[in-house]
């Protein structure tokens, strides 16, 4: 019975917070308050200034923050504000990466070099194709909105990555998904895709969270707690209904891997990544895949370990599916950002192989594969956003024929990133496929990996086929520019190939780190 | 009466609120249907919470009205964006991006 109906108790003590241990999470979210404010209160022309330093400087104390925790204390994982949040490896692990990744994709975002005024519109409420809308093509201004929604949508990623029950867990799922359905929407350029990408996103984005809840009303029923420690002790040894558990997971899976864009449930995938402005592609390709794969993680590892048996052969089928999607349809591309986005569907196979292991490898190389993809897959975005045209970006292919005798340095970095998106040695890539694909070795799934070896070299094919066309091609006369980029984008991109370069030459320190310990489990 | 029953009505309330997405073309409605999704889970949480005895499930449907409140926000700011554009909420309008 519940405590509160037992006692009539009139006293309710308030649980106990570890404010060090969530120190990271309350500054970005704090951050994000302040820069509402910045928006309410600062006269325009100083906005833009306010804003990037307050983003860029709340994500390092955040980051400060978080290394004091990790290196004070290396504990095994602390559950916080009354269970809801599990601070463990993992969890820290993940939320380094999500900083980390931030910063990258907020230099991006306040780029104002290649595009004079950035890639966002300066008035959002002014509507394509007007004379006003031409006018604010031209002008410099920017919708300075975006930095506060990036550090929400950022502090959504780090609740989701600790949620310890599913009910933070869908709160952290629309924390973070709200501010991304706003952010799509307001490019510069071509601001009908755009507005079509926040559309389709945002329908299918709580057409999923509709899911997600539905399998958190049936596992509520099914356990009588939403917390994920409590389902696993529920479903490991009672004789109730399976058919709750099961329709249970099933649903709530329905929601995350919609959120990983896994599979079957990758439509909006393609689609919002062309339309979406170039810099909020990169954030969400990069950092909402982290924190979905976080939260796929630890459900399944927490809560659903002692019946991995019954869902196992389901999320076979998901993975392979997702890398014949991804591989097989990112070869009929024609336009990069969406040969990316099927190229993030075949990688969110991979990771899925990775996650299903629920070993302490399969952990780890997940982990791993994590970080190493997200700063590959930004910095390809943001090379993606230096080769420009009179309409802006030129994401046609055939745009880049040639690219390489034109912008030779341009044209190697990002073969380098492709070699690595690919999964060649000497990049991040390999050695991220290595870990995953040998955790799952090692728990008996060879034919998966098998599988999984066949659509690597599948899609390897379509990221070889750009560098082909980049470096064996005629350029075109009337073809596009490569913008010299200002230091912002350049300091993203540099990011993304150093880490990309270091995680694959000496992978040994972030392996250990990320290999540390498992999810903290409590109750 | 048995809870059972509104277990049933929540289910049927959900996959009317499902089909709907699938099947209707004006943006609102779609989302309206959404909404039929989230008020079928609140009516389920809230039997889970009658036949487990505890209050949690009460809770957590306040959670999902103000999430769904939140979501409101955003997705009419997002639809009436596009509308002014297009003079049209139909998403078989919205089809620049395929393939």
């Amino acid at each position: 019975m519940n405590p509160f109906l037992a006692q009539q108790v009139q006293t309710v003590d308030a649980p106990g917070i570890d404010w060090g241990a969530i120190l990271p999470m309350v500054i970005v979210f704090g951050a994000a308050c302040v820069g509402v404010l910045i928006e309410a209160f600062v006269p325009k022309h100083q906005r833009w200034s306010g804003q990037v330093v307050l983003t860029l400087g709340s994500i390092a104390a955040a980051g400060i923050a978080l290394g004091a925790y990790v290196s004070g204390r290396p504990s095994h994982g602390v559950l916080t504000m009354a269970g809801t949040l599990s601070i463990d490896t993992p969890a820290l692990f993940l939320w380094g990466t999500l900083l980390a990744l931030s910063v990258a994709a907020v230099l991006m975002i306040a780029d104002r070099s290649v595009e004079p005024g950035g890639s966002f519109v300066a008035q959002a409420g002014i509507a394509p194709g007007t004379v006003q809308d031409r006018a604010q093509v031209q002008s410099t201004g920017m919708q300075t909105e975006v930095f506060p929604l990036a550090l929400f949508a950022l502090g959504g990623m780090m609740a989701f990555t600790a949620a310890n029950d599913l009910l933070t867990m869908f709160i952290a799922l629309e924390v973070l998904s709200l501010p991304l359905y706003l952010m799509c929407g307001l490019a510069r350029r071509r601001r009908l895709l755009s507005q079509e990408a926040a559309v389709k996103y945002f329908l299918l984005g709580a057409f999923a969270s509709a899911f997600f809840l539905y399998g958190l009303a049936m596992l509520y029923g099914y356990a009588g707690s939403v917390k994920l420690a409590d389902i696993a002790t529920a479903a490991a040894g009672t004789d109730r209904s399976d058919t709750l558990l099961f329709a249970g997971l099933g649903l709530l899976m329905v929601g995350l891997l919609f959120k990983g864009s896994v599979g079957p449930f990758h439509t909006w995938t393609p689609d919002v990544y062309q339309g979406a402005p170039t810099p909020v592609t990169a954030f969400m390709a990069a950092c909402t895949k982290v924190a979905a794969f976080g939260g796929i993680l630890r459900v399944l590892t927490v809560a659903f370990e002692a019946t991995s048996w019954e869902w196992r052969g389901v999320m076979w089928a998901v993975a392979i599916i997702s890398m014949a999607v991804g591989a097989v349809l990112g070869l009929t591309q024609t336009d990069l950002k969406r040969m990316i986005a099927y190229s993030s569907i075949a990688h969110a196979g991979f990771l899925l192989i990775g996650t299903m292991a629920l070993t302490d490898e399969g952990l780890s190389g997940t982990l791993f594969y994590l970080l190493a993809y997200g700063f590959t897959t930004l910095a390809v975005f943001g090379v993606i956003s230096l080769v420009r045209d009179s309409s802006g970006e030129a994401t046609h292919l055939s745009a880049w024929a040639g690219l390489a005798k034109r912008s030779p340095l341009l044209a190697g970095v990002f073969t380098f990133l492709l070699l690595a998106l690919a999964g060649i040695p000497l990049t991040s890539g390999f050695v991220g496929k290595f870990v995953v694909f040998s955790a799952a070795l090692s728990d008996g799934m060879a034919p998966l990996v098998v599988i999984a070896l066949v659509f690597s070299a599948v899609a390897a094919f379509f990221y070889l086929r750009v560098v082909v066309l980049m470096y064996f091609s005629e350029p075109a006369s009337d073809g596009p520019t490569v913008s010299v980029p200002g230091a912002f984008t350049t300091a993203s991109i540099a990011l993304g190939v150093i880490v990309t370069l270091l995680l694959g030459l000496l992978p040994t320190f972030a392996l250990d780190w990320a290999g540390a310990g498992g999810f903290a489990l409590g109750g | 009466m048995t809870p059972t029953y509104y277990l049933l009505l929540s289910a049927l309330l959900f996959s009317i609120g499902a089909v709907g997405v699938l099947v209707r073309r004006n943006a609102i409605v779609v989302f309206m249907c959404i909404e039929l999704m989230l008020n079928a889970v609140n009516l389920s949480l809230v039997t889970f919470a009658r036949i487990n005895a505890d209050l949690d499930g009460q809770v957590m449907a306040f959670f999902v009205m103000v999430v769904a409140a939140a979501e409101v926000v955003v997705g009419l700011a997002i639809i009436m964006a596009i509308f002014r554009t297009r003079r049209s909420a139909s998403i078989d309008d919205t089809n620049l991006l395929k393939y």
